[in-house]
């Protein structure tokens, strides 16, 4: 099962390398990694999205709180959680084309941020499930850059 | 007052109690090495920096206090890797200080640079590079405290020279403490509760101890309890020491060359009490048919030891002293129950199959030595009161098996990684903090030539360790498997070139002996051990001779070959 891991680390060298090597070195799957600082000076947070049986995924948990560099890890996948990735693409647009991608941008709730004679470069947030299908629906017209973020997430304030 | 880095290194490690560290110099730490001699803290100078840490490792096991090694950048550093591996798969508190390139030059490729930090990130409990002499200290401090606390393990600092020679003011922190960083030593009561009734209601109860019963210094109290409430003991290699091993509830280790009975246990037993192990795939053979029949009950420091292997009913996340302690108070208070009466059959027909299957080998025919014989002969001469390290190997099993250990920390040997070299200079650190002490390494001829160069250290310190070379003429574990699993294909086994042991000690300035008629060992062994000199006795043994029982790897705990 999939699992997104909220990990606060000690801002420090060859931390980020501490936590992926416990992955490779483990056989632990990575699927999505972001990193960056936090309020706290001298913290960042660690958004990592694994997957495994329960077992695998106890093991992942218990193995980062070892680090002597981590100082917590939550399960979000044990809450409700809010949890968004960040896509940036740049799509071909013709004269023909570019009326229909600005309609799925329309509908996709997502920005367009730069724009020339041929290319339109969209910004689009939200759950994996909105960015794969943001994807599936430009890949037609042409998609010439992609980058895209890992998740991000964060326990809701209401846990039903 | 300001003290350059090198200063405050040697003024830590006084704070630290530390007495005496192994190492080798080069450029990247000749500024420490011209601070030493003005220090109270003797340097061992060893021949390879390898030696260093199995000493300083040797020295940790036989103690429990922190072993301290220092060696200089780039191979230096990279000789220590094989040592800190070590020391890590055993859970053994060291701290390795590695010389560093200037920090203007990290990261040039420079002269004897390498990243050792990131070489030994995954086989250190934690690591340091230190940019900034006023880090020194207390980086220090944190080292010592992670590297004996918790689940012990190596920790490595690593110094560039410029550092070395900056001052700062010295100020060794007294205490320390780190947001990420808290073992928990203290058991759930809950859980304990849970675990006593469960043995209250069990018919055959075992207890499987390892190297986590050692370094907490639980020897007594789980010998206590074993005895308190009739629970037969069985350890892991690690473990040997902990529960005496002339005790009638002794059956010996468990595992891949465990005994019968100890096996038998395993296989039947309806609780299995472990503590401070780890259900390493040594000790369990094919895992999931480890301990069928048991309701496991799992006592660890660590976490990440529970549930990694085997499934278990009542974890326990404590210190094994403090775990043990707990339960014995529980169990204590549980009334209802005549512990020794309730487990005495239990008791009678685990001793049945000690006395059905007793470790033994076939004596006779061929006249030579039997390596089981000459264990047996270094028990009875020393009562058990030596300490014994070990090379790795057929050697290392029979000593495992063929004598008895009595008291904690006596038994050094590697585990987890199985290193061969590790035992001669292991036995260097042992006897270098044991001085008094009869320290002995059974050795392989294949073995002791991994860090033979040792002996000049021995010799330059009187350091009277002895070595046992238990000499087949092969690899002979290896080759073992060749003639049981290989159709006898003794490809790269055969070491029928050697060295002359006798001479190559009598060149080190050591004393040596050949024995190659069994009425000689003992003679022989007793002049050994009462020498002063740094010995070694080169056993000629039955080349061929094996280690059984044996389960083949993969294969089931039942499943042994038996003499
Ligand atoms: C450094 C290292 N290399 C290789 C091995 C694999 N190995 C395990 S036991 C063994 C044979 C050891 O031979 P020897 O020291 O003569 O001991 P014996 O088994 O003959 O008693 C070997 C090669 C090892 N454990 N460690
Ligand atoms: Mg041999």
């Amino acid at each position: 099962m999939r699992h997104v891991l909220s990990v606060l680390v000690e801002n420090e060298p060859g931390v980020l390398s501490r936590v992926a090597g416990l992955f490779s070195g483990r056989g632990f799957n990575i699927d999505t990694l972001n990193v960056g600082p936090t309020l706290e000076k001298g913290v960042s947070l660690m958004t990592i999205s694994t997957h495994g049986d329960e077992q695998i995924i106890e093991q992942i948990i218990k193995q980062l709180r070892k680090l002597i560099t981590v100082i917590k890890v939550v399960d979000l996948s044990d809450t409700r959680a809010v949890e968004r990735e960040m896509v940036l693409i740049k799509v071909h647009a013709s004269e023909n084309s570019r009326a229909e991608i600005l309609r799925i941008v329309d509908i996709f709730r997502c920005k367009v941020v730069d724009v020339s004679t041929d290319e339109l470069t969209l910004e689009v947030t939200g759950d994996q499930g909105k960015i794969n299908a943001i994807v599936n629906m430009l890949q037609r017209f042409g998609i010439k850059e992609f980058a895209r973020t890992g998740t991000v997430a964060m326990k809701r304030s209401m846990q039903l | 007052m300001e003290l350059t880095g090198a200063q405050i290194l040697l003024e830590s490690l006084k704070q630290e109690g530390v007495q005496h560290i192994f190492g080798f110099p080069g450029g990247a730490v000749i500024d420490i090495y011209d601070e030493l001699p003005k220090s109270s803290i003797q340097h061992f100078l060893v021949r390879h920096e390898q030696g260093a840490v199995h000493a300083a490792d040797g020295y940790a096991r036989s103690t429990g206090k922190v072993g301290v090694c220092l060696v200089t950048s780039g191979p230096g550093a990279t000789n220590t890797v094989t040592g800190i591996a070590t020391a890590y798969m055993d859970s053994i508190p060291i701290v390795v200080f590695t010389g560093q390139v200037p920090t203007a030059l990290i990261g040039n490729d420079a002269f004897q640079e390498v990243d050792i930090v990131g070489i030994t990130r995954p086989c250190t409990k934690h690591n340091y590079l230190i940019k900034d002499v006023r880090e020194l200290a207390h980086s220090i401090k944190e080292a010592f405290y992670i590297a004996s606390t918790g689940r012990p393990g190596p920790v490595l600092v690593d110094l560039p020279k410029d550092v070395m020679q900056a001052r700062t003011e010295f100020e060794y922190p007294k205490t320390i403490s780190l947001r990420s960083y808290n073992p928990n030593y203290i058991p759930n009561r809950k859980q304990v509760k849970k675990a006593a009734n469960l043995l209250a209601k069990a018919e055959r109860p075992l207890i499987y101890s390892g190297g986590g019963v050692i370094s907490s210094e639980a020897g007594e109290i789980l010998t206590r309890l074993a005895r308190r409430f009739s629970l037969p003991v069985t350890s892991t290699m690690m473990g040997l020491g902990a529960f005496p091993g002339n005790d009638p509830l002794w059956l010996g280790m468990l595992g891949m060359h465990g005994t019968y009975a100890a096996n038998m246990a395993v296989n039947n037993a309806d609780v299995l009490l472990s503590v401070g192990a780890r259900f390493d795939d040594r000790v369990t053979g094919k895992v999931n048919t480890f301990a069928p029949r048991a309701k496991i009950i799992h006592i660890d420091i660590d976490p990440t030891s529970i549930r990694k292997n085997v499934n278990v009913h009542i974890p326990i996340v404590s210190d094994c002293l403090n775990a043990l302690k707990t339960l014995d108070e529980e169990m204590g208070e549980i009334e209802s129950v005549q512990w020794e009466e309730k487990h005495g059959d239990w008791v009678k027909t685990v001793k049945g199959w000690c006395r059905e299957q007793p470790l033994k080998y076939e004596t006779g025919q061929s006249g030579k030595i039997k390596p089981q014989y000459v264990l047996e002969k270094v028990y009875e001469l020393t009562r058990g009161e030596a300490i014994i390290t070990t090379e790795v190997g057929q050697n290392q099993m029979w000593a495992a098996q063929f004598y008895k250990y009595h008291k904690p920390r006596t038994w050094l040997s590697s585990g987890g990684l199985g290193t061969m070299g590790y035992g001669f200079p292991a036995a260097i650190g042992a006897q270098v903090a044991n001085p008094d002490k009869l320290v002995i390494d059974i050795a392989g001829d294949g073995s002791i030539q991994m860090n033979i160069q040792e002996m000049a250290t021995a010799v330059c310190y009187n350091l009277p360790v002895k070595i046992i070379i238990l000499n087949n003429s092969y690899l002979g574990m290896v080759r073992q498997w060749q003639e049981l699993f290989y159709n006898k294909n003794y490809c790269a086994t055969c070491l029928d070139t050697a060295p002359d042991f006798v001479k190559l000690a009598e060149a080190y300035g050591a004393e040596g002996h050949q024995v190659d008629k069994s009425e000689d060992v003992v003679p022989v062994l007793k002049k050994v051990f009462a020498s002063p000199k740094t010995c070694i006795v080169d056993i000629r043994v039955e080349p061929e001779e094996n280690v059984y029982p044996m389960v083949p790897a993969g294969a089931s705990l039942t499943e042994m070959l038996l003499v």
